[in-house]
């Protein structure tokens, strides 16, 4: 379906107007009647006031970015007409409270105005001013067609347990909503959500939500992280799920206590993970490489964010991807992989548990802002394939144990403390049974068995990119992380264009990604950062060099309306 | 049981001759003997500095780590496997300069571990600058017209910060550390030790002749109990006046392992990891 044909609402208004959890609920609405949805939200970094903004974007078919028009636009405040009037199609509406008085001279004449007494409806029912957004819902489903029951649903879940009190309210609000523009815009009423036949069970997940289930499935033992946007909602999935799935999430003062207290727990035999972004990852480096030297299991999970610094801290970027592969003194295996959506952070995590004990070091998931704050709706994953790895692990007392012996793989027998088999993890150079060491032929052969593992790594586990779209193409685009969402939106108008995803990030697919970027007639690396952090890595594990670069580091999307541009311009159309 | 000379390995110690830390390797050993500790029921973690030697010397199951990283290794090794007696060396640079925060907070958080700090009020390591230990006015390296810098009390900042158990011994009275580590060890909750370290080649403001004229031990009738008293008693330094012992004391206080549920029962690496079904999950989302 061509992107224009996406049908795009828009909510926004003041931080603490409940803008997310209403576009989530709208969401909700959509999938459960059948439909697919991408929902994508704009905050900045105020917890009051400031303008919050979420969208959903709903087709009968699968869709996975975000788009730059709006069909409705919702606003609980003038500054939302101001800000995304100039977004909305032609016979598009803007829906906003009848007795705000909001100034509506710059809007468009090809753009509807729809005014419902969104406060004045909440009050009659009984609610207070914040429950306009809920009369506003229930507007909008009426607006676009769909089942009110959904939206009634939703709040009996929402609130039945934690507030009985409010179900019927709130019910009432949605209610009034929907009846207001059934018996005034009966006209504007078009079929976007009616619900369809039997539609199958989606779930509306984002990046956050699926490494924290993903970690679960895995058989996660331990997690410690120190909020920071936007992993801190990984902390919030997993916090109240310890008891319930065993494990343990542990608050520590800083991420430098992070990572060394996931070192000392991985090393005490417990699955261990830790979430951060850029610059939390900044505080982690020292002890990247302690899991490194000590050959500590351990799976890093850096949410990247706009940076350098503070940097825009609310919005996204990919410009963390050579920190991952660089930062830390010294040489040591470090895997780094990258999801391009929530369901490749759910597959990814899992398999990161697996490397991470299997080659015995640290294994680093990529992901962004952008796949971590927006929701996508899939259908349940299916994991039943996964088999827990734990590599060469043991809990038996061994006679003449030695961790660091060498080996052909380079990976050794691992065995956690305390159970007899005594070993030190050092962080000097050590020899096989961990003491401190500092000769030369020890340091040689350390060394070596350590990178050893990671060419049986890239032979045995680093799959090759992904492909989409036809074999042969006029233009192959190169690409990772979130753009692959908008890069398969753009690819939907076009028959001539492919597109090479890369997840396997270290060790590098080096062959098969330079068998296929040999056969592309012209390149374009599309990335979120200002120096094509992925470029070079092409370009120096494969001598590829890709000339035509679509950056984009202003923490907002590449929206799929970009890329098809720029395929335009390249096609010379 | 292991002999206290079983615990040799076969690195053999090359601390300074004279060095304090090789009264507090001796005392180590003959403590682990006497307790019984060995790979099976202990882990020992260090820091980087001349403390973190101890471990190749010493033949239980350990993690040398980073400079000042000592005690969030020990405290996650604690949380996944509270079974596990955990005792973490640092020194003074190592714990109050580069990890000065986890000291803090993990004395805040009562952990069941155990923090020895050799303090020797120098970088010896890096041969010879001040520390966050070393007295006003002393001639460092890197302190050629005198020290400017303050020191910390590390005894008195654990008893603020919330530890249950702070005590203060010297490298050169073998019998008493022997009985402070024991303590430690044996109390529930975050266990703080001071241990008084000579360094003979870098420190010569605090020497054997200085520490032996102005330690004193606490009477038997010293009661640790009291926070106000024992913080007052931390903070006596000086002329005569420097005091060893168990400064502070608090018992039956639920250590951090114990407010774990389920886990307090049953350590959670007793659990094999499995593949769990968060089908359930899923369900929350649609």
């Amino acid at each position: 379906m061509p992107i224009s044909s996406l049908f795009t609402l828009k909510i926004g208004g003041e931080a603490g107007q409940g803008i997310k959890s209403a576009g989530l609920l709208f969401g909700k609405v959509a999938t459960r009647s059948g439909y697919w949805i991408f929902n994508y939200t704009e905050y900045p970094s105020l917890v009051r006031g400031g303008h919050n903004m979420m969208q959903t974007t709903i087709s009968s078919e699968e869709v996975t970015a975000p788009t730059l028009h709006t069909n409705l636009l919702i606003a609980l405040n003038q500054e939302t007409i101001d800000l995304h009037h100039h977004e909305i199609s032609d016979g598009g509406a803007i829906l906003f409270d009848k007795d705000k008085n909001f100034d509506t001279s710059k809007v468009k004449t090809t753009v509807n105005i729809i005014e419902v007494p969104l406060v004045a409806l909440a009050k009659k029912v009984g609610g207070m001013e914040l429950m306009s957004n809920t009369v506003a819902l229930g507007a909008s489903v009426a607006l676009l067609a769909g089942d009110i029951k959904h939206l009634r649903n939703m709040v009996e879940e929402e609130f039945g347990k934690k507030k009985p009190a409010m179900v019927k309210i709130n019910q009432d609000a949605a209610q009034a909503g929907f009846d207001y523009i059934v018996k005034n815009y009966s006209q504007d009423i078009q079929q976007v959500i009616k619900p369809r036949e039997n539609p199958e069970p989606k779930m509306i997940v984002n990046a956050n939500e699926t490494t924290a289930m993903g970690a679960i499935a895995a058989g996660m033992q331990f997690y410690c992280a120190y909020p920071m946007t936007p992993a801190t909602n990984i902390i919030h999935n997993l916090a109240p799920l310890q008891q319930k799935y065993g494990f343990i999430y542990k608050q520590p003062e800083d991420e430098i206590a992070s990572i060394n207290m996931a070192i000392g727990a991985a090393n005490a035999g417990a699955r261990s993970m830790v979430g951060t972004s850029g610059g939390g990852f900044c505080l982690m480096a020292e002890g990247y490489g302690l899991a490194g030297i000590t050959e500590t299991p351990l799976v890093i999970v850096n949410a990247m964010r706009s940076g350098p610094a503070t940097g825009l801290p609310t919005w996204s970027e990919q410009s963390d991807l050579l920190m991952a592969l660089y930062s830390h003194q010294g040489d040591f295996p470090r895997i780094v992989l990258a999801a391009g959506d929530p369901e490749e952070a759910f597959y990814l995590t899992m398999k990161a548990f697996n490397l991470a004990e299997k080659y015995q070091t640290t294994v680093l998931l990529l992901t962004d802002k952008l796949i971590c704050e927006n929701d996508q709706s899939y259908h349940f994953f299916d994991y039943k394939d996964f088999v827990l790895n734990r590599g060469k692990y043991t809990i038996k007392k061994q006679d003449n144990y030695n961790r660091y012996e060498l080996t052909d793989d380079g990976i050794s027998l691992r065995s956690p403390l305390g159970v007899g088999n005594f070993f030190i993890a050092n962080s000097d150079e050590h020899d096989a049974e961990g003491f401190s060491n500092e000769g030369i032929e020890n340091r040689n052969q350390q060394m070596a068995k350590r990178m050893k593992k990671m060419e049986i790594c890239k032979k045995e586990d680093m799959d090759g990119p992904t492909l989409f779209g036809p074999e042969e193409a006029e233009i192959t685009l190169v690409s990772w992380g979130s753009n692959k969402g908008s890069i398969l939106q753009a690819l939907k108008e076009f028959d001539n264009v492919n597109y090479l995803h890369l997840t396997m990030i270290n060790p590098f697919p080096v062959e098969q990604v330079a068998e296929r970027l040999k056969k592309a007639k012209y390149l374009i690396n599309v990335e979120q950062n200002f120096t094509a952090h992925m470029s070079k890595i092409i370009k120096q594990t494969t001598g590829i060099e890709i000339l035509d670069n679509l950056l984009k580091y202003d923490g907002r999307p590449i929206y799929p309306e970009e890329i098809i541009s720029k395929i335009n311009q390249v096609l010379g159309r | 049981m292991m002999k206290a000379e079983e615990y040799n390995t076969k690195i053999k110690p090359n601390f300074c001759p004279g060095c304090g830390d090789f009264g507090i390797w001796l005392a180590l050993k003959n403590v682990a003997s006497q307790l019984g500790l060995d790979s099976s029921n202990t882990a020992l973690i260090a820091g980087i500095g001349c403390h973190g030697h101890i471990l190749n010397f010493t033949k239980i199951n350990s993690i040398e780590g980073l400079h000042g990283r000592p005690v969030p290794v020990a405290t996650g090794i604690k949380l996944v496997n509270p079974r596990l007696n955990v005792i973490a060396f640092s020194g003074d640079g190592d714990c109050l300069g580069e990890g000065g925060n986890h000291f803090i907070h993990s004395c805040r958080r009562n952990h069941d571990i155990n923090l020895f700090i050799h303090d020797n009020a120098i970088y010896g390591l890096t041969t010879g600058q001040t520390s966050p230990r070393t007295p006003h006015g002393m001639v460092t390296k890197s302190t050629p017209e005198g020290n400017k810098d303050v020191p910390l009390n590390p005894a008195a900042m654990a008893i603020t910060a919330g530890a249950t158990f702070v005590a203060r011994t010297f490298c050169l009275e073998p019998k008493h550390m022997e009985e402070i580590f024991t303590k430690a060890i044996k109390h529930k909750g975050m266990s703080v030790v001071q241990i008084l370290q000579t360094c003979i080649t870098f420190n010569k403001e605090y020497t054997l002749d200085f520490y032996r004229e102005n330690v004193y031990k606490l009477p038997d009738d010293y009661d640790p109990s009291d926070k106000v008293k024992a913080l007052k008693k931390a903070m006596e330094w000086g002329e005569k006046n420097i005091p060893l012992g168990v400064l502070y004391e608090e018992k039956g206080k639920p250590s951090y392992e114990d407010q774990l549920i389920d886990i307090s029962k049953k350590p959670i690496v007793d659990t094999e990891p499995v593949v769990k079904d968060v089908t359930e999950l899923f369900k929350a989302h649609v």
